[in-house]
């Protein structure tokens, strides 16, 4: 990469990658190739579970079959250890989330230039490829999160029962304490899509950086000099390890999001 | 300028090695009570590893966070107009 264009310096080449692909400015600015990458995604993981669902055996499963049913279990059994009530919804929504986090985040292992330079000979001169390395994505997701605790909240405990719980939930139901009540749970209550969203952002955000730099590396390669086979072998090793312990990250990172929405969902339905 | 790249310099340091310190300490605890608690009761490892994979990456994402914040500072750097 660094053979062609010399002039192109190393901050340059980080700035550029981190540069989205935007329709719209300011507030209503729309990043294209999130969206674009978020749904493609979401297709993939559709068509993959829809094609396992299509065809079950009840005799010897093959190897694509028995994986997802594997998954299903894995996700059910969680679901059903931290949700207690009605999961025809939750159980498949943890299903969803699970597998769409880990096809976006999967995203970051592609060759960090390769997506962008196929853009690129299409005229598209910004583009980043991992979804969850856009706060405005992983916010969505937290946001929706938000919204169905309000829902499940309201659905078991009522409009009464909730409000009750707002007011008197950690330190007692005396008057005086209602301020101290409310001001606690207004904090637990927007703590918790704040946590989720930047904690998946800036997982993948220090994840993708990091194979930015490691390209960066590879950048130094020209001729037979020391410097070169340094940042041939720093970027081969750096790139295999960071590759291989970002695997644990990716599923580690989709897994958490899945179990705190099945913790907070779960919450919502216990009363105190 | 220089000042503020030094100082901006310095705290990127700052964020990843005091982040890396307190993450790695809580991640020893962790692991330290996780080989205790399965060397006591065996059958109960299964259950703990969940547990204590969800809380690693709990530990884990405050310090990957700052190490992204750093990284940002040190390529996007947004207190220096060039």
């Amino acid at each position: 990469m660094a053979t062609e264009n010399q002039a192109v310096t190393a901050n340059d080449y980080i700035v550029h990658h981190l540069t989205h692909l935007k329709v719209g400015s300011g507030f209503w600015a729309l990043h294209v190739d999130t969206f674009f990458y978020a749904v493609l995604t979401g297709v993939i993981g559709c068509y993959l579970l829809y094609k396992a669902a299509g065809k079950p055996t009840s005799g010897v499963p093959g190897r694509f079959q028995a994986a997802v049913e594997m998954l299903m279990e894995m996700v059910d059994s969680q679901a059903k250890s931290t949700v207690h009530g009605d999961r025809t919804f939750i159980a498949p929504l943890a299903l969803t989330i699970f597998v769409w986090i880990v096809l976006m985040n999967t995203m970051d292992l592609l060759p960090l230039d390769l997506l962008p330079k196929i853009g690129e000979m299409f005229g598209l001169h910004y583009m980043r490829v991992v979804p969850t390395a856009d706060l405005n994505a992983t916010f969505g997701m937290a946001l929706a999160v938000f919204a169905l605790i309000f829902y499940y909240s309201f659905k078991v405990k009522g409009f009464g029962g909730f409000t009750h719980e707002l007011f008197t939930a950690p330190f007692g139901a005396h008057p005086l304490l209602w301020p101290a009540n409310f001001l606690l749970n207004l904090v637990e209550l927007v703590a918790k899509p704040v946590s989720l969203g930047m904690r998946l952002f800036g997982n993948m955000y220090a994840g993708e950086l990091v194979f930015m730099l490691i390209a960066l590396l590879g950048g130094i390669v020209g001729g037979f000099t020391l410097m070169s086979a340094f940042g041939f072998f720093g970027h081969v090793v750096a790139g295999t390890a960071w590759a291989i312990f970002h695997i644990l990250v990716i599923v580690l990172q989709a897994f958490i999001f899945m179990m705190l929405t099945l913790v907070y969902l779960g919450q919502a339905h216990e009363g105190h | 300028m220089e000042q503020v790249l030094g100082m901006v310099a310095l705290a990127c340091g700052i964020i990843i090695g005091l982040g890396a310190i307190g993450a790695s300490i809580g991640i020893a605890i962790m692991g330290s009570k996780f080989l205790e608690a399965s060397a006591r009761q065996p059958e109960l490892m299964g259950q703990l590893q969940v547990r204590m994979f969800i809380l690693a990456g709990l530990i884990d994402a405050a310090f990957i966070i700052g190490v992204g914040i750093a990284m940002m500072f040190a390529f996007a750097n947004p207190f220096v107009v060039s």
